[in-house]
């Protein structure tokens, strides 16, 4: 059980339901670990400092059975350290991390992934 | 004046919470500028059991709960910051972001905590999670049935040899120096195990590989030759560093960049103090930071008020001589 702050997905439906029904998503797939925790409080803090309300955070434990949607992904075949967090655009892959990362990476990934763009 | 404080505390593990807990409880307005995750060190222990008090809490709620009782007394806080310079020697302190916002105070806790040592060699990074690992619990598994290798010699490494021989056909333990800084019985039960094997005086020069981590290069400090270890995954675990690179031409440090403290977590510099993993100590644990955390919040309180005092003082002292002067002009007339 994941006892952090973020939204969980415990199920693969909701799973599912998460990224078909949001534009952007960062899900952080890990246990309540050292190199994942550092994860999880750096989205905590993007969720609460409200710069990327465009994107939606969820976690997931790597250790649920229904977390195969994120294990069994193309994406995460090389992958050898959790957490696996996985940015997904419109229900699809664009991005995908193994182990720990620094704020500077994960809001790199996020502006360039998930690029807000004004509209004309 | 929206930027200046009472105090600002440099980092959000357990000591610099504890500070912002005391410093805002006695009504004095506190900022935390923080680096990394809020909670530090502390936020990465599954289980603390021995925390006075709490039978058994994750780090992470503890860590949590620290951070709400500090808000609640109305503690300000700004995490994943970059500090860019400092200026410690004024009587008004300023801390310089890479934002370029500028935050001044009357005075400063140092508590910017520890991190585990990387080995900094070419590919460490590239390989992060694609075979170089830093934490057992976590990734043994994914190297269930492989060959690995683990570079250290204390404690960790040796436990942590061990403990990766549930998964591993065989581990290769990579160390330095030609004898162990662990315990006798963690060398023992290491030597012991017959999944082990010890590549000694010899350091990793280089992660190789394409997708994934496939081998290493091995150099004997001694004889400087370099040999290929092919291996599936590699465990760092060759202790910790304090996060004091920024203070090193600021604060008197140690030789291991530890910052040197009196008994009141007094540094070196008037109305400094330090606490935490970072200073000069010999025991570190979640209790030892927060005790030290207390005591820096109450000596620089007490260091605040005397100076408030000595400003009052000489305040009254110039209108006193003002007055005697205006009196003694008076008479002439």
């Amino acid at each position: 059980m994941l006892t952090t702050n973020l939204e969980h997905l415990l199920k693969a439906d909701e799973h599912a339901k998460a990224i078909k029904e949001n534009e952007n998503v960062m899900v952080c797939c890990g246990r309540m670990g050292p190199m994942c925790i550092p994860v999880y409080g750096i989205m905590e803090e993007l969720q609460e400092e409200g710069n990327y309300k465009h994107v939606k955070f969820y976690d997931m434990e790597f250790d649920n059975p229904e977390s195969h949607v994120i294990r069994n992904l193309p994406e995460v075949r090389n992958f050898m350290g959790i957490p696996f967090t996985i940015y997904y655009k419109n229900g699809k892959v664009v991005e995908a991390t193994s182990s720990i990362q620094t704020k500077d990476k994960i809001t790199g990934i996020l502006d360039k992934v998930f690029a807000v763009t004004e509209k004309a | 004046m929206d930027n200046h404080f009472d105090a600002i505390i440099i980092g959000a593990g357990p000591a610099g919470l504890t500070a912002g807990i005391y410093l805002s409880r006695a009504r004095l307005r506190t900022l935390i500028l923080n680096e990394n995750t809020i909670g530090g060190q502390l936020v990465l222990t599954h289980e603390i059991a021995n925390y006075p008090g709490v039978e058994s809490i994750s780090g992470y709620q503890l860590g949590n709960i620290m951070k709400k009782q500090a808000k609640s007394f109305g503690c300000e806080i700004k995490s994943n910051i970059k500090i860019k310079d400092m200026d410690l020697q004024s009587d008004v302190k300023s801390v310089i972001l890479s934002d370029g916002t500028t935050y001044t105070a009357n005075g400063i806790v140092l508590s910017p905590g520890g991190r585990p040592r990387n080995l900094g060699v070419k590919g460490e990074d590239t390989f992060k999670g694609k075979g170089v690992s830093y934490c057992a619990t976590c990734d043994g598994d994914f190297f269930t049935g492989k060959e690995i290798v683990v570079v250290g010699g204390g404690n960790s490494a040796l436990e942590e040899a061990v403990s990766l021989t549930k998964y591993a056909t065989k581990v290769t333990i990579v160390h330095q120096f030609d004898n162990f800084q662990a315990f006798e019985y963690a060398v023992e039960e290491a030597k012991n195990n017959p999944k082990i094997n010890f590549i000694m005086e010899s350091m990793i020069e280089e992660f190789i590989g394409n997708e994934k981590l496939e081998s290493v290069d091995v150099i004997n400090l001694k004889t400087g030759m370099i040999n290929n270890v092919k291996t599936d995954g590699v465990f760092i675990f060759i202790g910790y560093l304090p996060n004091s690179d920024f203070l090193k031409d600021t604060i008197k440090l140690n030789n291991s960049g530890e910052i040197l403290v009196n008994a009141e977590m007094a540094t070196n510099i008037k109305g400094v103090y330090a606490a935490g993993d970072s200073i000069a100590k010999k025991y570190r644990q979640v209790t030892t930071a927060v005790g030290e955390g207390t005591i820096a919040a109450l000596a620089l309180s007490n260091y605040l008020h005397e100076e408030k005092t000595k400003k009052k003082r000489d305040e009254d002292k110039n209108m006193n001589r003002l007055a005697e002067l205006i009196d003694n002009s008076k008479e002439y007339k």
